[in-house]
């Protein structure tokens, strides 16, 4: 896998009127995974996507060294395809194999339309997505949501074989995510302290 | 080159009349509507043919506005929500050069059966000749306008709850200069008013990727 590294210094980050977090730093070398832990409307989500550059930092700077993918609520498949032929499409653009699809056990539902899937196998389909496209730097916003009892097993299972293969993972996610080694950053204890009333 | 190729081929699906059917693949509303306003028009003015033919051709430039607005809602709106967007700039495919493709796509699926359904329009209105001639010249020049006009008020309401009303309203003042040339050029009889209406349209093409790029970023902030 390429080199990639994957850092954040003194980051903060602002919606709205309301500061959500500051001072988040962390620095990520290859083979190195984070869990983003808090509860709801703590910044997890906002975090991912400074870190994906879709958002920009109110203050602090992120440094991304490789491509990165991005796995998220919306899956990114076009609804009234099947299944095969929405996959497809980002393998023509990523130039993947498809191997994966029989690995997250998708096969049988290749010719459905994306439209009658549910959250999990859609969620199944768009981390296909996320490992086809060979990315070292992966970003992970609840990657278990939906997810059955072995499917996030097969999710964690596949986190740690890309960070065995050198790559870096940020998952954001409130529920326990079983992975050896992984360091854990709780977002709320860089809130701001509240204003006095 | 080939990413957006592919993204071009996706679009084209999602677009084009019957691209994929129910629910994916581009309508033929636009198309119908437009015959449906020049099958309405002799209705409402009454039968007399100098009066169809002399207004007819401006009565088919304000059918092909009509008709450009009603695909706008589809044309970006979906991609930024299901976060399609997002994915190609993680792989370095820049918001400008989607939306240029989608300008494109957009146009295909628009300008050529507007025009092709001009022939049957004319046929309705009583109008033929020269006056044909200019009328199908004119759409020519002046539907890749309207294409970039419309993708440009569709990425700046994208985020803007039933932003598809709004869009069609804000399209129409906009889309006024081109139909002054496109449908003046038919009672001036001249080249002029087409080629200027082709010029504007140039322009309008030459800006559509850029400001829907920025819209588009900006709708990701917001």
């Amino acid at each position: 896998m390429e080199p990639c590294r994957l850092a954040a210094t003194d980051l903060a980050c602002r919606r709205g009127e309301r500061l959500l977090f500051r001072s988040v730093g962390f620095a990520l070398e290859p083979g190195a995974a984070l869990q983003v832990a808090g509860p709801n409307g703590t910044g997890k989500s906002s975090l991912i996507r400074l870190l994906a550059g879709l958002l920009r930092p109110f203050a602090g700077a992120v440094e991304r060294v490789g491509a990165v993918g991005l796995l998220d609520e919306r899956p990114a498949l076009d609804g009234h395809l099947p299944l095969g032929r929405a996959l497809a499409f980002w393998g023509r653009i990523d130039g993947g194999e498809g191997a994966e699809v029989a690995a997250l056990g998708l096969e049988p539902l290749l010719d459905l339309p994306v439209r009658y899937l549910s959250t999990g196998q859609r969620k199944r389909a768009a981390l296909a997505r996320l490992v086809e496209q060979n990315a070292p730097i992966w970003l992970l916003d609840e990657p278990l949501n939906g997810l059955d009892k072995e499917a996030a097993r097969a999710c964690e299972a596949l986190v740690a074989r890309h960070c065995a293969d050198g790559g870096v993972a940020v998952i954001a996610s409130h529920q326990p995510f079983v992975l050896p080694g992984m360091a854990t950053l709780a977002l709320p204890g860089f809130a701001p302290p509240e204003p006095a009333a | 080159m080939s990413a957006l190729l592919t993204i071009l081929r996706r679009d084209l699906g999602l677009l084009l009349p019957g691209g994929h059917g129910h629910g994916g693949g581009g309508t033929l509303l636009p198309l119908l509507f437009f015959l449906a306003v020049a099958m309405l028009y002799p209705f409402a003015v009454g039968p007399v043919p100098e009066l169809l033919a002399r207004t007819g051709g401006g009565i088919v430039w304000v059918a092909a506005l009509l008709a450009a607005i009603l695909p706008l809602d589809r044309l970006l709106a979906r991609d930024l929500e299901q976060g399609f967007f997002d994915q190609w700039r993680l792989r370095g495919i820049a918001e400008e050069a989607v939306v240029a493709v989608r300008l494109l796509a957009h146009w295909l699926s628009f300008g050529p059966p507007l025009i092709l359904a001009a022939l049957p329009a004319a046929a309705l209105l009583g109008i033929e000749g020269e006056t044909l001639r200019l009328v199908a010249l004119g759409l020519l020049a002046g539907t890749p306008g309207l294409a970039a006009i419309g993708l440009i008020i569709a990425s700046l309401t994208v985020t803007v709850r039933g932003g598809a009303a709004l869009a069609g309203l804000l399209l129409i003042p906009l889309a006024v200069p081109l139909l002054v040339f496109g449908a003046g050029a038919l009672s001036t009889g001249g080249a002029s008013g087409i080629a200027l209406c082709g010029a504007m349209s140039l322009a309008l093409v030459a800006i559509a990727p850029f400001a829907g790029g920025a819209a588009i970023r900006a709708a990701r902030e917001g």
